[in-house]
């Protein structure tokens, strides 16, 4: 697998969010969706973040700084480097007919990148406030809603290919209403790479490890391998 | 210097994984830089392992909460074995259960197995209910269904942790892995429980003083091998393991973090010994023991 120290080459404020740019190093940005293990300095454990933005040369993360790990990621300053493994797991199958994007909250982090490798594919994204909305600027063709109105109140009545991020509570909703759903998960992870068994979520009555078999899995479940290729692991640097 | 079962001289101190940490099907580049994998453990029925949430970072480790997921004996032996083979690296697999029959059953089945060089019983999981009956027991159990060297692992959780190596020693432990986790609990903002099962195995380098204190009392207690863990994140830590009585090094919580530790580790060890007058890590052995030369 690859690992390397990247530079921070930018951090920059959306809305109560943080925008952190890395250089890219010998990293590659992977699949829309895939992820990346970031170190949290002067933390025990790295942590997941899927990409952001991919601009040339670079990887971006949109960091939520609500916790110890992703306060010392988004107090990053240009200059400092920090390690970074990855791309881990599988990301969104990009062939879909009629993409439609549906985010929530910070859940809109991995949509910039998906929507550049989708041709800028129509989003709806749902937000608390109209602060965490200005995250919606990072998507392109994004109708936002803000609550109490929830994403799955502004799908269209025949919404295409979702592919979706967000809370829990919001997939489950979208899973109810387009059981072709893609969906990214989040959990607490503490390698990324199929070590340590925290991640796992349930999956046709067993414990999957959502590292490997995610993050993006299909809303109706059983379809494993449906959503992008398998991770791959090469050479330990 | 050391030497392994067979004899043959080995330089260094011997690098494993503790077991959990380290999925080798998943990340076989990573095992390989490993001297011995250690399989996470496996139990005679296949376990479906605890619900989510299951791990918590802390101030200064870890807790984890996994329940002992995976395959069972027989998917084992069927599905995995040969490829954990094919490794190139030596192979010990992890044994658990509930019972001195699980154990005995276990140890049987792979005592066929050329490729499992060792067994490590998991006497001391903090994440299933104890078992009915003492380390030693199990101990005992394995020792008659195996000729395989067995490692018991203990908890470091326990009042006099040398009298429990002596025991298990005298029922037939080739060696020790010290430690196991131990136990501990994490809230979040609103004061509720972080994991599912509100407890789980604490590790990470708050755990490196305990696992010192454990391997040191034992070291003076018996004269057999000890795999030292517990916190270790540097090749110094690892030292320090060798220094009270280790005589290989694992490596867990750090490997998240960081899958290409052992190979660094490995460098500092060295060169932390050489600082300080030792040809090979290993002979420092003992030096930190009371009562040592």
């Amino acid at each position: 697998m690859r690992r390397e120290r990247l530079r921070v080459v930018g951090n920059e404020s959306v809305g109560p969010y943080v925008l952190v740019r890395l250089e890219r190093g010998r990293l590659r940005p992977g699949t829309p969706g895939q992820f990346f293990m970031l170190e949290a300095p002067g933390r025990v454990l790295p942590r997941p973040f899927s990409l952001c933005l991919a601009p040339s040369g670079e990887l971006g993360f949109l960091v939520d700084p609500i916790g110890p790990g992703t306060r010392a990621i988004a107090a990053l300053a240009p200059g400092e480097t920090i390690a970074v493994a990855g791309p881990y797991g599988r990301g969104w199958d990009l062939a879909v007919e009629r993409p439609l994007l549906v985010g929530g909250g910070i859940g809109v982090a991995p949509l910039p990148y998906l929507s550049e490798q989708l041709g800028g594919a129509p989003a709806v994204l749902g937000f608390r406030t109209a602060h965490h909305a200005q995250a919606a600027a990072l998507v392109p063709n994004a109708e936002v809603v803000l609550e109490p109105t929830l994403v799955t109140e502004a799908l269209p009545d025949d919404p295409g290919d979702v592919l979706a991020c967000g809370p829990e509570p919001m997939l489950d909703a979208i899973a109810t209403l387009v059981p072709g759903a893609q969906l990214a998960h989040e959990a607490p992870m503490a390698c990324g790479y199929g070590a340590c068994y925290g991640c796992v979520v349930g999956r046709d009555g067993a414990y999957v490890r959502l590292c490997l078999e995610g993050p993006v899995l299909c809303a109706s479940g059983g379809e494993q391998g449906r959503t992008g290729p398998a991770p791959t692991m090469e050479a330990t640097p | 210097m050391g030497s392994d079962r067979s004899g043959a001289t080995v330089m260094g101190v011997p690098l494993l994984n503790a077991s959990g940490c380290l999925d080798a099907l998943a990340a076989p580049e990573v095992a390989r830089t490993l001297d011995i994998f250690v399989t996470k453990t496996i139990t005679p029925s296949p376990r479906r392992g605890n619900p989510p949430v299951r791990i918590a970072e802390t101030e200064h480790g870890m807790l984890n909460s996994i329940g002992l997921q995976g395959p069972g004996l027989d998917n084992f032996v069927d599905h995995q074995l040969a490829r954990l083979s094919a490794l190139g690296t030596e192979l010990w697999v992890s044994i658990g259960g509930f019972s001195a029959d699980d154990f005995a059953v276990s140890c049987a089945r792979l005592d066929e197995e050329d490729a499992v060089t060792a067994f490590e019983l998991n006497l001391s999981c903090p994440n299933v209910e104890e078992a009915p009956e003492t380390a030693a027991a199990l101990v005992a159990a394995a020792r008659g269904a195996t000729r395989k060297p067995l490692y018991a692992k203990l908890s470091p959780a326990q009042w006099d942790i040398a009298a429990s190596a002596r025991a298990v020693v005298a029922e037939g432990a080739d060696g020790l892995s010290l430690v196991n986790t131990i136990r501990g609990l994490a809230l979040d903002e609103g004061l509720r429980p972080r994991l599912a099962r509100a407890v789980g195995g604490y590790s990470g380098p708050a755990l490196k003083p305990i696992a010192l204190a454990c391997v040191h009392a034992c070291a003076s207690a018996v004269d057999v091998p000890i795999v030292g863990m517990g916190g270790v994140a540097t090749g110094l830590d690892a030292l320090e393991l060798v220094a009270v009585g280790a005589s290989s090094v694992a490596l867990g919580t750090v490997l998240f973090a960081d899958p290409a530790a052992a190979g660094r580790i490995r460098d500092e060890l060295a060169t932390e010994a050489a600082r300080r007058g030792f040809d090979d890590p290993l002979d420092a052995r003992g030096r930190s023991v009371v009562g040592s030369e």
